[in-house]
């Protein structure tokens, strides 16, 4: 019974992206199969709208990842060496601020500041609010790894003489660096997926995959938006399942 | 101690200038007067809030709530069996958590874009079941608080699996042998003990599926299209379409205070710091 009725709850988890990724080699353009094709996916690519959001995603992903990575793993292990509750209290609250509280929240400020900085809405507007996001998530990962990491490999180098920063560099970090690494995928992922506060805070020059494919889909009806669905759920599905994996390292 | 406090600045001044203080804006732009071109103007009031208590507004607030609260009970009905499955099922535990947690990882959007792809009228249901001769002309499945509903159920079902998983989990397997002794049937072993024992981890849950319902965006607006109206759409309007900058800002101190004030009552609890 109880084995019966959690499959029927993971086959309600996962039908819906197995049934869209299937239909996205659907030939016909209606919800009948007519055969398999690639006709979708040769539209996406040929889509300028799709290509140009793509790049701009991947510009902001980046440059937020590589922020938001560094300033969280410094932060992780400055709470770990000794609590920060303000900090803390602060990244976790982030996490649960509904995304459009942040979104209007960071419209306001970035046009209260456009008032004396002539700073209009663009790329690194929406940077700025990724990685405001993103840092949360960068620190529970790391502060996760360092709860199992020994403190007397720290205390043992400074024994031998390195300094702080020599033990943090040289004995520290490399511990850390397949927690980095998952940190950074996971901070990508989440980059890369942000419509909310996105559409907020972006200009018109730096419209993001997620935007593009927003707009299609509210348009209705194109096979389009399932093939570039599709490539975005194996996409992510990948990189998690590599986060995750240098997390059980 | 100079390091720490070195690498504890960058974001220490980040959340300050990228989150507190946009917060704090909101904040004040919430007590002040709608400009005649959308911004913000003195004299200080308390209007924007008196605004929120409109029948109009009340309703939607109303609505928001009771959708969550639906969403949640549905979350707990969906996946508390599901949990108490993972928990008992040995060496592949691991593999059934990897199951509940991978789809909620690929992209919020396409997963709410998928029920859209689903429900509406040349979607998947309708297709199949007007194909069998079941129904004439399709149902109306998409833009109803239905459709919202199955999103949020579907986006936010693995927050509330994690942590009554992790209660569950450490349940001592004695005890449940200890009632089938004592001649408790199944259902009243997990009705009297497994629930009981489990409470903390089910109420965390419940507390991490609703905070997120309570300020959904995207699923009322793509599932629900602008009919099912929720406290998150009601903001997003105000700072655009409306530009009553007041009023949106004042509506969002309200949700932000009511998400505050259920972490702060998780963060309490002793699961959510075994879980932190």
């Amino acid at each position: 019974m109880l084995g019966l009725y959690s499959a029927c709850a993971l086959i309600f988890l996962h039908a819906p992206l197995i049934v869209l990724i299937a239909f996205s080699f659907n030939s016909g353009r209606f919800t009948i199969w007519e055969g398999v094709s690639l006709r979708w996916y040769r539209a996406a690519l040929a889509d300028s709208q799709l290509a140009e959001g793509l790049i701009n995603s991947l510009i902001i992903a980046a440059f937020a990842t590589a922020l938001s990575t560094v300033i969280g793993t410094l932060a992780a292990y400055g709470m770990w060496r000794k609590a920060a509750p303000v900090l803390s209290g602060g990244l976790y609250l982030s996490l649960v601020t509904p995304e459009i509280v942040t979104g209007v929240s960071l419209l306001a400020l970035f046009q209260w500041a456009f008032r004396f900085l002539r700073l209009p809405l663009g790329m690194h507007t929406v940077v700025i609010a990724h990685v405001a996001f993103s840092i949360a998530y960068v620190t529970i990962v790391i502060s996760a790894r360092l709860r199992n990491y020994d403190r007397t490999l720290e205390e043992a180098a400074m024994d031998l003489g390195a300094t702080e920063w020599r033990a943090f560099w040289r004995v520290t970090l490399p511990a850390l660096a397949p927690a980095i690494g998952a940190a950074a995928l996971l901070s990508l992922v989440v980059s890369f997926d942000d419509y909310v506060i996105t559409s907020l805070v972006a200009g018109v020059d730096s419209e993001t995959l997620p935007m593009v494919i927003y707009a299609m889909a509210r348009r209705g009806v194109s096979p389009v938006v399932n093939a570039v669905s599709a490539f975005i759920v194996v996409i992510f599905g990948i990189l998690i399942l590599i986060s995750d994996r240098l997390q059980q390292r | 101690m100079k390091l720490r406090s070195a690498f504890l600045l960058p974001a220490r001044v980040w959340m300050a200038l990228f989150f507190a203080a946009p917060l704090a804006i909101v904040c004040a732009y919430s007590f002040l007067t709608r400009g005649d071109y959308g911004g913000v103007e003195r004299p200080g009031t308390l209007e924007s809030f008196a605004r929120l208590a409109d029948p109009l507004y009340l309703g939607i607030l109303w609505r928001s709530v009771w959708i969550s609260i639906l969403s949640t009970a549905l979350c707990v009905t969906l996946g508390f069996p599901l949990a108490l499955f993972i928990a008992r099922a040995g060496r592949r535990k691991n593999l059934y958590l990897q199951l509940v947690l991978l789809p909620f990882w690929t992209s919020f959007l396409v997963r709410t874009y998928a029920w859209l792809f689903i429900l509406r009228d040349t979607g998947l249901v309708n297709t199949v079941l007007q194909s069998l001769g079941v129904i004439g002309k399709p149902l109306p499945l998409l833009y109803n608080d239905w459709a919202v509903l199955i999103g949020l159920v579907y986006n936010f079902l693995p927050f509330f699996v994690l942590p009554a998983y992790a209660t569950l989990e450490r349940l001592d397997p004695s005890l449940l042998e200890a009632a089938a002794d004592l001649g408790a049937r199944p259902f009243a072993t997990v009705w009297r003990v497994v629930i009981p024992i489990a409470a903390p981890g089910i109420a965390a849950g419940a507390v991490l599926v609703f905070i997120p319902c309570l300020g959904a965006y995207l699923t009322p607006d793509l599932l629900g299209g602008g009919k099912s109206v929720m406290l998150g759409n009601l903001i997003q309007n105000q700072f655009t379409t409306a530009r009553d900058w007041p009023f949106g800002s004042a509506a969002s101190m309200v949700l932000m205070l009511a998400s505050a004030l259920l972490l702060a009552a998780l963060m309490r609890s002793r699961v959510a710091r075994e879980l932190m």
